[in-house]
């Protein structure tokens, strides 16, 4: 009976092998992407990866988008640190028109990003965790990440997608609640880190399962353009933060930390302990903060009146505000022309904006630089061989954020 | 001796002599081109060069240029040596007629995705690419979306008055149109009106 109602496709009983579909909507991929797996048992024979299902046009919108208009563009690239990719987009900004950022803008720049970096390594870890069979951590740290996202709140109103500061600093102080959770934060989080650190960081089940997974050699790691954590975790000290230090980098104290074989265990805890350095830089900054007497503790935001959208309440009680609002928002500010790429370490690795502006109002060619894209590649070569359990433990260690990947 | 951008201009002249020109210092990166069947050649020698030793591909992507005849896609390669810590821009112009650019996959396995990606916007052609389809879109669209051909509606266009905005270009209630057409108050009862 089943000969005359089931259409096998050719071939598919001499198959030795199992496809397998992994996605796009598996819970394990944490994001929509999809693969391919060919299974011989349980090993990995190859791998075939489909991307593009959250695919959402960024860079041809940008080319018809004021400036202010394409922050919001970059909190939906890596939406786990969306603060840093607003403060990449604006950095850009600033160094094609020439903008120069007071000091304390610098800081809070540098609080701000550096506390975006901590939600996203803790997410990523802990989900890590998760896909080795481990709950308790990732429920632990997610309450520290929601005071981070309070804090977000305290400065900019929203929480995932910040859309954060503007050209030339930001759209308001730093308040003193933002103040306030910023040292609870500080406060709390190393015994919380800790904790987590003992969950898994000689936990046998979990060394076993992430020990060897998804190795990857340094020279291949360079030659694939890993950048940040997966390739320090490969033991390449490359960081953008140093090399080429944006945002006032170059006045703190901070460690790269590097592993050595590449695999999920030390791509986890490189970022265990970046989120100390985070931790460390966080600290230098809030006492860097308290230097500035006088009339220098209320800067955050750059003297650029043709940049820098102006408070409400000036536009409504001054000319020149008024202005300048109505120029800002309508547009019609023309820019330099030129070209300039500019990188700032995200959560994943190097993101980089290369801008190609013609002298119009809009950018003639807008790239994103995305770390997740250019990485998602080395899948194949990383599970080639592994068990289908190390897949999922791959694809969650190399952080993938599909909204990253698609752009 | 730290590797400067003239140090490495002078290199790429006296290997490449006057094939490679364009020399630019944008906002401190070193930036030039090269005849696109050069693609390669360049790309080697900046990765083999014992000085040079630009051994890490950050970034490829293309720009379209749609009034330069004959040169119309760009596409630019950012290089890095990380030993040095210097970053130049390296692009190769091609004809959107023919737009046929060697592949970099051999030298670079990063370039794999990012030139699917760029043959998926632009519609570069990447000669000897393993792989070459597209990447982000679907495998049934017939162009190419990114080239400045299929633009949005510019929102900074100078030209533009209310009825960009719903305004002004329909007929509300208790307006009028003028004979040269702009809209003004009137008793007129215009309801069931055609609304332009």
């Amino acid at each position: 009976m089943s000969e005359q109602h089931i259409k096998l496709p050719e071939g598919s009983i001499e198959k030795t092998t199992t496809t397998l579909n992994l996605g796009p909507t598996h819970p394990a991929t944490h994001g929509v992407m999809q693969n391919i797996l060919e299974l011989d048992g349980e090993r990995i024979v190859s791998t075939e990866q489909t991307i593009g299902y959250i695919h959402r046009a960024f860079e041809k919108i940008a080319e018809r988008r004021n400036l202010y208009q394409i922050t919001p563009l970059t909190d939906r690239l890596n939406y786990c640190s969306s603060p840093i990719n607003n403060m990449g987009w604006h950095l850009t900004c600033e160094k094609l028109l020439g903008v120069k950022t007071p000091k304390r803008v610098d800081y809070l720049r540098v609080i701000i990003m550096e506390l975006a970096r901590i939600s996203d390594h803790l997410i990523c870890n802990s989900i890590v965790g998760v896909d080795s069979g481990a709950f308790t951590g990732f429920l632990y740290v997610m309450q520290y990440r929601e005071l981070i996202y309070e804090i977000y709140e305290e400065i900019c109103g929203s929480r995932l997608t910040t859309n954060i500061g503007r050209i030339g600093g930001f759209e308001r102080n730093f308040n003193d609640i933002a103040f306030t959770k910023i040292q609870k934060f500080l406060d709390e989080y190393p015994r919380v880190l800790t904790e987590f650190e003992n969950l898994f960081n000689r936990n046998r089940i979990f060394m076993e399962r992430t020990i060897g997974a998804g190795a990857i050699s340094a020279e291949r790691a360079l030659n694939y353009g890993f950048t940040g954590p997966n390739l320090r975790a490969a033991g390449v000290d490359y960081d953008v933060r140093i090399h080429s230090p944006y945002s006032s980098y170059e006045d703190f104290q901070f460690d790269i930390p590097v592993g050595t074989t590449g695999d999920c265990y030390d791509r986890f805890l490189v970022r265990n302990q970046e989120m100390w350095q985070s931790m460390n830089i966080i600290k230098q900054a809030m006492q860097k903060l308290q230097d500035f007497k006088g009339a220098e503790a209320d800067v955050y935001h750059a003297d650029v009146p043709e940049y820098y959208l102006p408070e409400k309440k000036d536009v409504y009680t001054k000319m020149e505000a008024l202005i300048w609002h109505f120029k800002i928002i309508m547009g019609e500010i023309n820019m330099p022309a030129g070209e300039v790429y500019n990188a700032v370490e995200g959560g994943n690795g190097e993101l980089g904006f290369y801008f190609v502006s013609d002298g119009g109002r809009t950018p003639y060619r807008l790239h994103f630089r995305r770390p997740c894209f250019i990485y998602y590649q080395a899948f194949e070569e990383l599970t080639k061989g592994a068990m289908l359990s190390d897949a999922i433990i791959v694809m969650s260690s190399l952080n993938l954020i599909a909204g990253e990947m698609d752009a | 001796m730290a590797l400067t951008n003239e140090h490495i201009k002078q290199r790429l002249i006296e290997k490449f002599d006057t094939e490679v020109s364009g020399f630019e210092d944008t906002y401190g990166m070193l930036s030039f081109e090269a005849p696109k069947d050069l693609n390669l050649k360049v790309l080697q020698f900046l990765y083999d060069d014992a000085e040079l030793k630009f051994r890490f591909m950050t970034d490829l992507c293309a720009v379209h240029y749609p009034d330069q005849p004959g040169r119309e896609l760009a596409v630019v390669y950012h290089l890095h040596n990380l030993i040095d810590n210097i970053r130049l821009r390296f692009k190769v112009f091609t004809s959107v007629a023919k737009p046929d650019v060697y592949t970099a996959t051999a030298l670079f396995s990063a370039a794999n995705w990012m030139e699917r990606e760029t043959y998926d916007f632009y519609g570069v052609n990447f000669v000897g690419h393993p792989n070459l389809k597209r990447i982000l879109n679907v495998d049934e669209m017939e162009y190419f979306p990114m080239r400045k051909e299929f633009p949005l509606e510019d929102q900074t266009r100078v030209d533009k008055d209310d009825e960009m905005f719903g305004r002004g270009g329909s007929m509300g209630f208790g307006t009028e149109k003028t004979e040269h057409g702009t809209i003004i108050e009137s008793d007129k009862d215009n309801v069931g009106e055609e609304i332009i």
